[in-house]
């Protein structure tokens, strides 16, 4: 028994040093993986971007209705079937609806509707998190900024949403991740993303472990990334509470 | 106010990078050297016409060292230096070709796609460049044997394709498993989890090639079946074009050359 042990464990590492060798190293196959990440992460930094400020906008309407329902009603129509219709269907669906039925013709490219598309679904969910945040903030700072004279954008701007936003940092991070893997899916548009990448290799191969193993450690090294600057804001954020 | 100019003028920038990353995207999607960056480019523009395809149908059209090449590739070059443009390659799944077509993504399908009746009523086919055949790939010492086995078996297809209306129409009360590649179907005909696959003749070849030892194609033909490129429903102009560069590349023998090059290929690997 003690004998076959090293046997085992030396052929577990040439099959594995095979493997690495057919699914990465020949014919450079890795690059599949590296243009992939390249890809994946221009979109989400894009769609973040766009997520980032539609959301924003939205959050500002929706509050302001809340506050005095006479004010913005249009608008706040508007964002509530947009909230609506976004949430209420899946990204890939919403995906390919852009790709195929609205961006027609390939005035904007491949990359740009998956970044339009993914922008405005987390538009939605950002919109919904900064909401919460805005109205988690006590209702005497708004008392507070309005009786030192100051106007309502500017309470807002420089009192309220800055401390809305600190609040709701974990769950806006949160949604920037869940970003980075919902744009695995982008291969169903024909992009070369980082989960397409892997099916590539598996598909040349025919080998499943090492291609979808290695996707899948590059996602997460990727998101642990992000969760460690994530939480250094957060740390240099709460900072001032305990002045 | 010069605070609000500031968050507006911050606002318009982000979304002025928008187009400019549609523009300087890692362009993998299209070119047929991918792995390096490049410019996306509209296929209405100057100098490029653009094919969709599903790039894992070895050996019409599969990836190879970062580029995607094949038979279907080499026919396209021919029409974009018939057109005098360079040809851009967009690999999607086979499925969406049609919708590729309608949208206006591309200015033409190869995609070893079959004309069919309900194709026809949705695109426009040029002149057939290959005969194929549907055949059948099953596990070594399988107890099907042929055709007639096939019946109450699981049946793995490529979505879209005629092997899936062929097992769709035929076995309607054993539908077949739709895969969104064939690849994926041979794998789980090799993990078991299906009794056989139909796909294309010519490629099931290539599958088999790869995958010996598991895996054996049967030597009945399902159907016959004739391959031709695809465009977009009217676009007659194009048609013709590619009409002539078929009939050019016929008659002088480049046709049957290139089907050669990449049989023996198939053969040596």
């Amino acid at each position: 028994m003690n004998f076959t042990f090293p046997a085992v464990s030396m052929s577990f590492f040439s099959v594995l040093k095979d493997q690495i060798y057919e699914c990465l190293i020949k014919e450079n196959r890795y690059m599949y993986i590296v243009t992939g990440l390249g890809n994946t992460l221009l979109i989400t930094v894009f769609a973040v971007l766009i997520g980032v400020v539609l959301g924003t906008l939205v959050a500002l309407v929706k509050t302001a209705h809340q506050n005095d329902p006479k004010k913005m009603r249009v608008p706040n129509a508007i964002c509530s079937v947009y909230l609506t219709v976004i949430r209420g269907t899946p990204v890939l669906v919403q995906l390919m609806i852009m790709y195929y039925i609205i961006i027609v013709g390939t005035a904007i490219n491949d990359i740009g509707t998956a970044i339009l598309a993914f922008g405005i679904n987390s538009g939605a969910y950002v919109a919904e998190v900064i909401r919460s945040g805005i109205m988690s903030v006590d209702r005497g700072q708004t008392e507070a900024g309005r009786s030192l004279g100051l106007s309502q954008r500017t309470t807002m701007v420089k009192i309220v949403f800055p401390q809305a936003v600190k609040n709701v940092l974990p769950a806006i991070g949160n949604e920037f991740i869940s970003l980075l893997k919902e744009t695995s899916v982008a291969g169903y548009i024909g992009i070369q993303d980082l989960t397409k990448g892997g099916d590539v290799i598996r598909s040349i191969t025919y080998q499943p472990y090492l291609p979808l193993l290695a996707t899948a450690a590059v996602y997460l090294v990727i998101v642990i990334a992000l969760s460690a600057l994530l939480s250094k804001a957060e740390r240099r954020m709460r900072r001032s509470d305990y002045r | 106010m010069k605070k609000v100019k500031m968050f507006l003028a911050a606002t318009l920038a982000v979304s002025m990078l928008v187009p400019m990353a549609a523009c300087a995207s890692f362009d993998t999607s299209s070119g047929t050297a991918s792995g390096t960056t490049g410019t996306a480019a509209a296929s209405t523009a100057g100098g490029n016409v653009t094919m969709s395809t599903n790039a894992e149908f070895e050996p019409f059209e599969y990836k190879a060292n970062g580029k995607i090449v094949g038979i279907d590739v080499d026919i396209a070059n021919k029409v974009a230096a018939k057109l005098g443009k360079t040809l851009q390659v967009r690999d999607v799944a086979f499925d969406s070709l049609p919708a590729e077509l309608t949208a206006g993504k591309c200015d033409f399908v190869a995609a070893g796609m079959t004309i069919t009746d309900d194709r026809k009523k949705n695109m426009d086919f040029s002149d057939s460049y290959f005969d194929a055949a549907q055949a059948i790939i099953v596990a070594k010492g399988s107890t099907i044997k042929g055709k007639a086995d096939l019946k109450g078996k699981k049946i793995g297809v490529q979505q879209g394709t005629t092997g899936d209306d062929y097992c769709t129409k035929n076995y309607k009360d054993t539908p077949p498993k739709r895969y969104n590649k064939g690849a994926d179907a041979i794998s789980d005909l090799i993990s078991k989890r299906i009794d056989a696959v139909v796909i294309d003749d010519y490629s099931a070849q290539k599958f088999v090639a790869k995958n010996a030892n598991q895996v054996q194609k049967l030597s009945d033909a399902l159907t016959v079946e004739h391959y031709a490129i695809a465009v977009k429903k009217g676009n007659t102009q194009l048609v013709s074009t590619i009409n002539g560069v078929l009939k050019d590349m016929k008659s002088n023998g480049e046709l049957d050359k290139i089907i050669n090059k990449y049989k023996s290929a198939l053969e040596s690997d």
